[in-house]
């Protein structure tokens, strides 16, 4: 991958009002204190890129930004909806953040399709036709428009990850989650999932993505978040980041997934 | 020995496909694989073969080729063959299919077998001909059976048709389906009970004929027939069917009862599942038959067949709960995330994406359930219904046919092991249709 020919830099576009907001949240499992003081503005349009060691919370961080992980305290705050204990709020979230994740989590028992419509059709109360209209035309944007009548059970790693892409863009999301989402792929199959992520990111969409391709990193976040220890460690324009870590613990990290 | 062939480098993607070097399918090989594979599966074979050519022919000449299959009573048949008198089962045939049923009206049980036959391959059968009439049609079965095998009014069934169809109707309109699932169901147990008597008081009250002049419409009507004298087959498909089809929904609601949050709705699931298991079936028809009318004020006529009916049902909807509670366990974690994450709400989710998959995982202990519940049904021998097998044993004690057990137990058997075979070939149809996994 060409690493600096397609990067566009956060400078250069204007970014909009904040989208989501993480404010002094704190999350424990039972007595364990996993996301520690975690304080996090994400602007429309802007693309983030989480970064750190197994075990250092970055998934469930971005898990609290969709409620599938509840946080104890402090607030999250997602386009202008405050998550609560409140259903209704935690439903408008959901509606508008997309997630892909590490292990697709594809429904088995659905084709391709189906997996596409079934959201749009349930949720936003899409027409069938329309629904699967705007799902042929994500599939043909992640390029498995020919697999639609498949299951999923059918198609590789990769493709399996592009149609978890599109079932969320169906939605038509403000913001997209990618929690790991070229973990659990063969080397050969990383490319097709990334240049996808790549196109998406171009297209202005809000990501954040829990991932360890530093390439995707430097090629399209407009800054990169390390953490370690529940806690956010350090965060910088990639450039800086990765040239100029502050932190011993960054340069450690750093030193180690670049050297192989 | 084969000439040898140069060895040819081939470009990637380039090597023609060749046959396997041994063979892949015909018969010897079949026998090769399945009963002459090692040793001890040849010993087995041998066993089991040798097993076959003393048994079979014997259970041939006895049940067939010496059996009588006519005459009027036991000495006629001993004097016409040493073997099977089968001549007593087919003389007692209707009472085995219809029990006590009044002759002159069992044509009401062959139409509402007839319809239990067609609406099951509506349900069953993915490409039955004319599937979706069939199937609204199968909503109204429960009914209509009722109004045919009861007897009663006709206007009645008439008004509890009309109504369900308005609850189908609001259904297809697209109200939230598991409100209208539970509506429909009150519904129907509230009309099927106004109208045709029963547990509630307050119901027998709303009698269709204070509101319709009904002589006019006599030729509606059906000569009213006791439950008592239902029995033999009618009775075990009337208790099986009943349960089959009450039990699985009732305990898919207990499984997921049973997972809730919410401690009180938990709790009464868990403690409902836990007595019903933890109590025989007997005793769980004995206090149906004696008990309820205790705890139940004095004058509440409780039918004994509908007392069964409930009792088999919340029974097997207890082991169901089980069996499904294992269903969900098994389903991976992300997939109720996904549906999370997708923003859909508990009910869709659950009926879209995790019962389907849940279900699919549990069907062979669905069905394995399923039949036991059928099978169980014979235990309402002890509370006086008189089951095939309670009708086999009251014919063994007629002076014509005394004696006469094999034949009349091996009938009974016959007709269970097909009943509960189907349901196992079923079950193996409906998972192979339902594998959308790795098959390519």
């Amino acid at each position: 991958m060409n690493e600096s020919a397609n990067t566009v830099s956060s400078t250069e576009r204007a970014l909009g009002e904040s989208t989501i907001e993480l404010r002094q949240m704190h999350k424990w499992y039972g007595e364990f204190h996993v996301l520690r003081d975690i304080n996090l503005d994400v602007k429309s349009g802007e693309r983030i890129v989480v970064c750190g060691p197994s075990g250092s919370g970055k998934s469930t961080m971005i898990r609290c930004i969709n409620r599938l992980e509840e946080h104890q305290q402090g607030d999250i705050i997602v386009n202008g909806t405050e998550l609560t204990n409140d259903l209704k709020n935690i439903e408008a979230v959901r509606r508008e953040v997309g997630m892909v994740f590490q292990h697709f989590n594809l429904f088995p028992h659905l084709t391709v399709l189906e997996n596409c419509t079934l959201a749009p059709i349930w949720v936003r109360k899409q027409p069938k036709a329309e629904a699967e209209a705007i799902a042929m035309k994500y599939l043909e944007r992640v390029k498995i428009p020919e697999q639609a009548g498949k299951y999923p059970g059918q198609l590789s790693g990769g493709q399996q990850q592009r149609v978890a892409i599109a079932r969320s863009l169906c939605m038509s999301p403000k913001v997209m989650l990618f929690d790991e989402p070229t973990s659990a792929l063969d080397p050969e199959m990383i490319k097709e999932v990334l240049d996808v992520m790549i196109e998406l990111a171009q297209e202005g969409m809000t990501m954040i993505c829990v991932t360890h391709e530093m390439g995707f990193a430097k090629t399209v976040a407009d800054r990169v978040i390390f953490m370690d220890e529940g806690q956010i460690i350090e965060e910088n324009v990639p450039e800086e980041f990765f040239n100029n870590p502050q932190s011993e613990r960054t340069q450690l990290f750093l030193s180690q997934i670049l050297a192989h | 020995m084969e000439e040898m062939i140069p060895k040819k480098q081939y470009a990637p993607g380039e090597h023609p496909e060749m046959p396997p070097p041994f063979k892949t399918k015909g018969a010897g090989l079949w026998l090769q694989q399945n009963l002459f594979s090692s040793p001890t599966n040849i010993v087995l074979s041998i066993l089991a073969i040798y097993f076959l050519y003393k048994m079979l022919p014997g259970l041939l000449e006895w049940s067939l080729l010496d059996a009588a299959f006519t005459g009027s009573d036991r000495n006629e048949c001993r004097a016409k063959a040493g073997g099977a008198c089968w001549a007593f089962i087919s003389e007692r045939l209707p009472l085995f299919t219809y029990g006590f049923y009044p002759a002159e009206e069992r044509w009401r049980v062959d139409l509402s077998f007839l319809f239990l036959v067609i609406s099951a391959v509506a349900l069953l059968w993915e490409k039955c001909p004319l599937r979706k009439p069939l199937m609204v049609f199968a909503v109204f079965f429960p009914f209509i059976a009722a109004f045919l095998l009861l007897g009663g009014n006709g206007v009645k069934l008439m008004v509890v048709l009309a109504c369900t169809a308005v609850v189908l109707l609001l259904l297809y309109r697209g109200f939230s389906s598991a409100f209208m699932m539970v509506l429909a169901l009150v519904v129907a147990v509230l009309a099927k009970y106004a109208f045709f008597g029963g547990i509630g008081v307050p119901f027998t009250d709303i009698h269709a004929t204070q509101l319709v002049d009904l002589n006019q419409f006599t030729q509606l009507n059906l000569k009213t027939v006791s439950t008592d004298l239902f029995g033999g087959f009618m009775l075990t498909l009337i208790i099986g069917v009943t349960g089959i089809a009450f039990s699985l929904p009732l305990g898919v609601l207990l499984a997921l009862g049973r997972q809730s949050n919410l401690p009180i709705i938990k709790y009464s699931c868990v403690v409902f599942i836990e007595f019903i298991r933890g109590v025989p079936l007997i005793t769980l028809l004995f206090v149906a038959s004696t008990m309820l009318s205790f705890f139940l004020p004095p004058g509440t006529t409780f039918n004994l067949l509908v007392r069964v009916l409930i009792m088999v049902t919340l029974f097997a909807s207890a082991y169901m709960a089980e069996v499904v509670r294992g269903g969900l366990q098994a389903l991976p974690k992300g997939q109720t995330e996904a549906a999370d994450a997708l923003g859909l709400k508990y009910g869709p989710a659950m009926r879209l994406i995790v019962l389907p998959q849940a279900l699919k995982i549990s069907i062979p202990s669905i069905v394995n359930t399923f039949i036991g519940l059928y099978k169980d049904s014979v235990l309402v021998i002890v509370i006086g219904l008189l089951d095939p097998l309670g009708i086999g044993r009251a014919s063994l004690s007629s002076t014509e046919w005394n004696g006469l057990t094999n034949e009349v137990y091996l009938f009974v058997a016959l007709f269970f092991f097909v009943s509960c075979y189907g349901m196992s070939r079923y079950s193996l149809y409906l998972e192979n249709k339902l594998h959308t996994g790795h098959k390519r």
